[in-house]
């Protein structure tokens, strides 16, 4: 119970986990994008190795990456199923009744899934090499001019902070609510599933209770230490933009006109 | 004659216009600088209730309540007020804003604008003072409940306070983290001239104040030194307090072994000094 990993950080020294989190925002957004600009070999071999290499330089295990692969993975399979035997370009391989299995088929089929695996590998990376914390950080900071459009950016970045905050207290909660429900005859892991659902209940009602009255207190703590919203508020924690950063968005503004000139 | 901290003037409160009774029933108070003032009372006094309108959080129904010359009430010098009354709520998580110790510490100067040189140096500073310096990059959860309530301390004084109040601070705590809290904040009593304002039911913990009052109902029922009140235990525990156990164990002496103890056998060692002294009368 002590070692909640919020999130998926995996703690590490490389040139990834060192950036700033607005530079790894702004290119992966950015990569979201791009990604749909590819449209054939050569592109699609581009955004590839750029993938691998970003893989290489987060030195994250694979291991970690599959784990954040893995829920995606079906969906993955299925749009390549789909395509490959719904598109009809191309030399036929197999043909039979509604099924057609063609080469252009394929070969969309596997762009696709290629473009799709590209996003997920990219917001994963972003994720295993940036706290939770950093992400929020670095959102607050892009999303400032929004402030102007009466977006409450800093309310929103306090939220999450907050959030990530209380999950572990939140998480320690419902293991003592549970154990005290346990000791009152409360079957959480046996029986039928209805049953199990039901058990629920007796679970999240005080669970509910607990986190509105700490709401609460926090908020009282919070005005007690003077706590009133944007106004005059300076920060502890400091965005770096470094050389880095610069050159990262380097490569994916000079990747747009790459992919133009050689998409067909 | 010390600076006045603390000045409330016939503070009257409830929290909804319908109930029939005051929370506050005409209270009367003045705070000195630098003195430790425990507030006690059984649950439901209005202890907590009127720590709530020393900072602001609450405003008076009637009467006022003056802090540093500023009226809690006038919303221009709430910021100010605050700033220099500091309060440690009684449960420890629910106070923890930061998701590090480091964070928490800098939440307050955040709220008031200390310039990031300073609040670095503050940080450091405050965290040596309620010594959780090697904690800095903690996560709230991997702290005991003595430790963050140290940690919320040092959020405290990094806002240079004049009043420190505690309000049941140490309540949710086991000994040790009780104890190195009221150690903490001894040493800044004596060292920084805080005033402390106290707010518990642990009479224990009360006695070791310079002045001590006792409310009932939203009034000040007794009021003086701790050795003062416990000289007359009378009427303490039929309001619901129960009373440290040496000044339970005086008067069992005096009354049933019929000793004669002097007036101030109070704290174990006093009491242990005048138990040897009478055997040495014999």
């Amino acid at each position: 119970m002590m070692n909640i990993i919020i999130g998926q950080y995996v703690p590490g020294k490389s040139i990834l986990h060192h950036m700033d989190p607005r530079s790894k925002l702004l290119a992966v957004f950015a990569l979201i994008f791009i990604v749909f600009l590819a449209n054939n070999w050569v592109t699609y071999g581009v955004i590839v190795i750029l993938t691998l290499v970003a893989i290489v330089l987060s030195r994250v295990r694979l291991r970690f990456i599959y784990k954040g692969l893995k829920p995606i993975l079906l969906v993955i399979i299925i749009t390549f199923v789909l395509n490959a035997f719904f598109t009809k370009s191309g030399e036929a391989i197999f043909d039979y009744g509604w099924f057609h299995l063609t080469t252009g088929g394929l070969q969309q089929a596997a762009f696709i899934s290629v473009r799709l695996l590209v996003i997920v590998i990219m917001t994963t990376l972003l994720t295993l090499t940036t706290t939770p914390i950093d992400i929020t950080d670095g959102l607050e900071n892009l999303l400032r001019p929004f402030k102007k459009l009466r977006f409450p950016v800093h309310e929103f970045a306090l939220m999450m902070s907050i959030a990530l905050r209380f999950i572990p207290t939140l998480m320690e909660e419902t293991e003592k609510i549970m154990k005290a429900q346990t000791a009152r005859g409360v079957e959480f892991s046996s029986g039928p599933l209805t049953q199990r659902i039901k058990a629920i209940l007796p679970l999240l009602v005080p669970l509910f209770i607990s986190a509105f009255k700490r709401a609460e207190d926090l908020a009282m703590a919070m005005e007690a230490r003077g706590y009133r919203g944007d106004i005059g508020r300076t920060k502890l924690r400091l965005l770096k933009w470094g050389l880095k950063d610069s050159l990262l968005l380097l490569v994916v503004i000079v990747l747009i006109p790459v992919l133009v000139l050689l998409r067909g | 004659m010390n600076e006045t901290m603390i000045d409330i003037e016939s503070l009257c409160f409830k929290y909804r216009n319908e109930d029939p009774d005051w929370i506050l029933d005409h209270i009367s108070l003045h705070v000195e600088a630098g003195e430790w003032l425990a507030i006690t009372g059984h649950n439901g006094s209005g202890k907590s209730t009127l720590a709530k309108c020393l900072n602001g959080l609450l405003v008076p129904e009637q009467g006022s309540v003056k802090v540093k010359g500023f009226f809690t009430s006038d919303e221009d010098s709430l910021w100010e007020i605050r700033r220099s009354v500091g309060m440690v709520f009684q449960n420890p998580d629910n106070q923890f804003v930061g998701t590090t110790v480091r964070d928490d510490v800098a939440f307050g100067m955040e709220n008031h604008g200390v310039p990031r040189e300073e609040m670095v140096q503050r940080l450091s500073e405050s965290l040596e003072l309620v010594g959780m310096s090697e904690f800095q990059g903690q996560e709230p959860h991997r702290l005991s409940g003595g430790q963050k309530q140290r940690v919320a301390i040092a959020g405290i004084v990094a806002l240079r306070p004049s009043i420190i109040i505690l309000d049941e601070a140490t309540s949710m705590l086991d000994p040790r983290g009780k104890s190195d809290v009221l150690k903490v904040m001894h040493e800044l009593n004596k060292t920084r001239g805080i005033t402390v304002i106290s707010i518990t039911h642990d009479l224990e913990e009360a006695s070791s104040a310079d002045r001590m009052i006792v409310m009932d109902e939203g009034r000040i029922v007794r009021e003086g030194t701790p050795i003062d009140i416990f000289k007359e235990p009378e009427g303490l525990v039929e309001m619901g307090l129960d009373l440290p156990f040496t000044v339970k164990l005086r008067q069992l002496l005096i009354e049933e072994n019929g000793l004669n103890l002097s007036e101030k056998a109070f704290t174990e060692k006093e009491l242990v000094d005048e138990l040897w002294k009478l055997q040495l009368n014999i």
